[in-house]
């Protein structure tokens, strides 16, 4: 009964009863399966709101979760643990947030199988919130290998045109760097005779640094290519470019935090000595990603694309503060990722619906859209500040803070770092800026855009919510570093025994 | 023959027996009733499994210790048994479909089943002989089944061939390991070992010409040669038989051989093992990538697995970690039985005559028009490839597991980046399954094949959630040492 009554088991399985429900249902009948899975969702999001409810702030332990055995034979020692702590429970809230949101944009966009999308994607949101809460490195692994598959069919079915070159590409180069992980994975369970991570992380000064240094390596290969680092980035423009639009919003908005939320969780207080060793090279990583994610941006002509390459950019600056090491820096970190799912999901919904009315992205087949849709050019112009960190909204936020972790940080150990990352800023203001004066402004030159309709109000609501969060982070971000401040100190805590160990 | 001898033997005794009275049944049996060939045989494969498991937890010896009953060989006994069930199963429909329906198929296939029974239960290289020609010959028979269709006659007799070839590998092994030890008993040859008695390089000489006759028979590179055109070749519901019965029984032979009998060997053979592991895993796994007919794609995909398995042999002789080592081959082996049937199954329902319908393109489409034989059909390919929610998943990382406490950490990255190489190719099933319009048929409404497909894909996804079961059934299995 536990089991089931478990507040963070319900946020992880509810969606599985809209999966069950979904195929009893006909086939046919595609508004009744859209709005069954809508539902789902969204009593997923409520559960969630439930989970912080009760979830304590000032508590930096893990809480709300369980510990059961479950494999515990044949040498196995391995628990089905849970548990969300204030590393997890913003990005637990940002997939419970955007799933519905996803579901609504498909509206009219999925037209085809409509039953089968459905089912895909709720059990990617079993998948998502399972990798947020599991506690126990073996049960993690799985959830982490399994969201691959949903994902894979969402692209690969409802795609575009190189859906499955890109379906195919993302699944192999995912798989690549988590089966690193898989074999680092097996050896800290031989070794520490454990799975689970808090455990893992009280004895964590016991393994020998060289060692340390491998680990860390493979678990990073796994992330890295996730979130996606430079050089490790180049599945990324496939995959979001010829997803369907709810794919592409949860996939920058949900699936790339998994990989820094990797970093977060497993190799920062799993291999501390070795994170403290290897951070200057993974935040001079991280730079370089965010100015090669800017100008590669800049030269698309391809909105989508423009966007997708800017993922590269931003979740460097989330890179860049994680690797400070300072609480300043993650928590930087961790709101930029929510900040990053909210932005680039807003992004990427907003391309949706041009492309629902055009089907095409060329940024030069538009051009003077304001005159004809203007609600839809308000939104892109707040979305668009927001994503170049306007101050006073989200973007600014975190972003002011990761820099300032990033210049102060001892473990980085140059402010050059953060120095060039604040070029990024500046670069990001250009390629979007670029971006929105070709589509919106000048004249309104081409005929097919003349008779263009503005945002509907399921359009809109799919909008209003992201909005609100984005100027709430924007304007008083106090409440989200409030829930993350404990954890957070925890871990630089844990960071700076390790550093006191090995000077 | 004491009654303790017949009590041990007294599953092949009626396995046989029961075969042999079908043979004389089935010629009353008129033509259009063959069923009731199949049901008969079914019938006697479930007694006998009824008695395997009464046999489980006691170990017994009998005929002077040629034969073992112990835990290992009851769990592999179980497993051939349900791999004969299953075989039934999928064959029964399909023998009709293809006019090639005859009483003999399920008579030779129990003979073969109680071949392989012997081979998980001798401790004696003579009987672990008698074991491998009484699952062989009629194996090679069953190859060439499809007569006068000349892929089936050539799979038949390149079979044979290569299987004679094979065995007469094994019979020299078993010479030159009787010649270094004066004796063909296991537990007489670690005596001779450990005594300091026998001739250590005769003895080498002999487990490694063992080593190749198994490996013939597991298909291992670089001895697999035969694999894809005998698989390719023969009826698709003999191949599904082979694919696993044989391979497994083979396994067993080779777990008991070397870890009871070879530890001693160790230094020398490790090095060995590890490099056919390796070799095996690669060169399975990267010619499948090049195959587009799915039989034969299966075909590679079986000798790629049979690498894994031998990456748990590797830390064989390691006393600590030998227990592993058999528990997660046969965990795998079941891992493997199950997916591996499945697929074969699925072959099986889209095969039309004149070997039409095997072509991996002949599965577009395959995801609308039958939407739970294509996720079957997913589940099996996420298994092979090692992806959860699935059985192949665990038993891939026991494995890895295995390697990586043996020390092997190289041979376990070797296995998961092969693992990777193999996700390429069995995605490809899925992506035309589901990504490419066409116009997948299944023509037939085989519910014993249907049940057969969703009763493996349930178990593979099942087991997943709850491995703890297998786990200890597996861990459980002991080796009887000498």
């Amino acid at each position: 009964m536990d089991f089931l009554t478990n507040p963070l088991n319900l946020v992880i399985f509810f969606p599985l009863l809209g999966v069950l429900a979904l195929l009893l249902m006909p086939s046919g009948k595609k508004d009744l399966l859209r709005w069954t899975a809508l539902v789902a969702s969204l009593l997923t999001f409520g559960i969630s709101i439930w989970v912080l409810s009760l979830f304590k702030a000032a508590d930096a332990d893990l809480q709300l979760g369980l510990n059961i055995p479950w494999i515990q034979v044949a040498g196995w020692n391995i628990n089905y643990a849970t548990g969300v702590d204030g590393l997890s429970i913003l990005l637990v809230l940002l997939t419970a947030f955007l799933s519905p949101i996803s579901i609504l944009s498909t509206w009219t966009a999925v037209e085809e199988r409509v039953k089968d999308f459905m089912i895909f994607f709720l059990l990617l949101e079993v998948g998502m919130m399972g990798v947020f809460l599991a506690q126990d490195l073996f049960l993690f692994y799985i959830f982490w290998e399994f969201t691959l598959v949903p994902m894979y069919f969402l692209i690969g079915i409802w795609g575009g045109p190189q859906r499955i070159y890109a379906a195919v590409k993302f699944f192999l180069y995912t798989m690549a760097g988590s089966i690193l992980m898989l074999i680092a994975v097996l050896w800290l369970g031989i070794n520490q005779n454990s799975f689970s991570v808090p455990d893992m992380i009280a004895r964590s000064g016991s393994i020998p640094a060289e060692i340390q240094m491998w680990l860390f390596l493979a678990f990073a290969a796994a992330f890295a290519i996730k979130v996606p680092m430079w050089p490790l980035h180049s599945w990324l423009p496939d995959a979001h470019v010829q997803a369907p639009t709810a794919g592409s919003v949860i996939l920058a908005g949900v699936l790339l935090k998994m990989g820094t939320y990797g970093f977060l969780r497993f190799n920062l207080p799993l291999f501390p000595a070795a994170a403290i060793k290897a951070a200057p090279w993974m935040a001079g990583l991280a730079v370089i990603g965010i100015i090669y994610g800017a100008l590669v941006s800049y030269s698309q002509k391809d909105v989508k694309k423009l966007v997708a390459y800017s993922s590269v950019s931003h979740l460097g600056f989330v890179m860049l503060g994680l690797f400070a090491l300072n609480p300043m820096g993650i928590q930087g970190g961790i709101l930029q990722m929510i900040n990053h799912g909210l932005s680039t999901g807003a992004l990427f919904l907003l391309v949706g619906i041009i492309y629902e009315r055009r089907h095409t992205r060329e940024m030069d087949a538009f051009g003077g859209l304001w005159k004809v849709m203007p609600v839809y050019g308000a939104l892109m112009l707040i979305v668009s500040l927001s994503s170049m960190g306007l101050p006073g909204l989200n973007g600014f936020v975190g972003e002011f803070t990761i820099l300032l972790g990033a210049y102060g940080s001892s473990s980085i150990g140059s402010p050059w770092f953060a120095g060039l990352a604040a070029l990024g800023v500046i670069l990001a203001a250009i390629y979007i800026l670029y971006m929105f004066q070709k589509m919106f402004l000048g004249p309104l030159d081409k005929e097919e855009n003349k008779n263009l309709k503005d945002l509907n109000w399921r359009e809109i609501a799919t909008m209003v919510p992201l909005l609100v969060f984005i100027f709430w982070i924007g304007l008083y971000p106090k409440p989200f570093f409030t829930l993350m401040a404990p954890a957070v100190d925890n871990l630089v805590k844990i960071i700076q025994t390790a550093s006191m160990a090995l000077h | 023959m004491t009654q303790t001898d017949f009590l041990t033997l007294l599953p092949n005794i009626l396995l046989v027996t029961w075969a042999c009275i079908l043979l004389l049944v089935d010629l009353f049996i008129p033509q259009k009733r063959k069923y009731i060939t199949a049901l008969l045989a079914s019938f006697g494969l479930a007694i006998v499994m009824g008695i395997v498991l009464a046999q489980a937890g006691r170990e017994m010896t009998a005929f002077n210790d040629m034969i073992t009953v112990d835990g290992f060989s009851v769990f592999l006994s179980v497993l051939f048994l349900a791999t004969g069930l299953m075989s039934i199963a999928i064959a029964y429909g399909y023998l009709k479909r293809m006019g090639i329906e005859r009483g003999e198929y399920y008579t030779l296939m129990l003979f073969s089943i109680s071949g392989m029974l012997l081979m998980a239960q001798a401790s004696n290289l003579i009987v672990i002989f008698l074991g491998l020609e009484l699952l062989s010959i009629p194996l090679y028979i069953l190859a060439a089944w499809a007569r006068p269709r000349q892929e089936s006659e050539e799979a038949g007799l390149k079979y044979f061939l290569l299987g004679a070839f094979a065995t007469g590998f094994v019979v020299y092994g078993i010479a030159m390991t009787f010649g270094a030890t004066g004796s063909t008993q296991l537990s007489a040859i670690v005596a001779s070992v450990s005594s300091g008695k026998a001739v250590t390089s005769l003895l080498m000489i002999g487990a490694a010409l063992l080593l190749v006759g198994f490996g013939f028979k597991v298909a291992a590179v670089p001895f697999h040669m035969w694999t894809p055109d005998v698989y390719q070749g023969a009826p698709t519901s003999v191949t599904g038989f082979m694919a696993v019965g044989a391979k497994v029984a083979g396994f067993a032979a080779l777990l008991r051989i070397f870890v009871s009998a070879f530890p001693s060997l160790s230094a020398d053979l490790t090095p060995v093992l590890w490099g056919l592991a390796a070799v095996t895993m690669i060169g399975g796994n990267l010619i499948a990538i090049a195959q587009s007919d799915i039989k034969r794609m299966l075909a590679y995909s079986s000798i790629a697995h049979a690498g894994y398995i031998l990456m748990a042999f590797v830390s064989f002789a390691n006393p600590t970690v030998a227990p592993d080592s058999v528990a997660s081959a046969l965990f795998y082996l079941v891992a493997y039985a199950l997916t591996s049937f499945g697929a074969w199954a699925m072959v099986i329902a889209l095969e039309k005559a004149e070997g039409k319908g095997l072509e991996i393109n002949d599965y577009a489409g395959l995801g609308r028009k039958y939407p739970a034989l294509a996720a079957a059909m997913t589940v099996f390919m996420l298994s092979l490839t090692g992806i959860p929610p699935t059985l192949g998943l665990i038993g891939k990382l026991y494995l890895f597991r295995t390697a990586v406490e043996g020390g092997f950490v190289g041979l376990a990255i070797i296995g998961v980046v092969t693992s990777l190489i193999s996700a390429y190719y069995y995605l490809r099933v899925v992506v035309v399954m589901y990504m490419r319009e066409g116009d997948a048929q299944v023509t037939t409404n085989d519910s014993w094949l249907n049940i057969t497909i969703g009763a493996t894909a349930l178990a593979t996804v099942i087991l997943s959630f709850l491995p703890a079961a297998l786990f200890k059934l597996a861990g459980d299995a002991i080796l009887k040492l000498f």
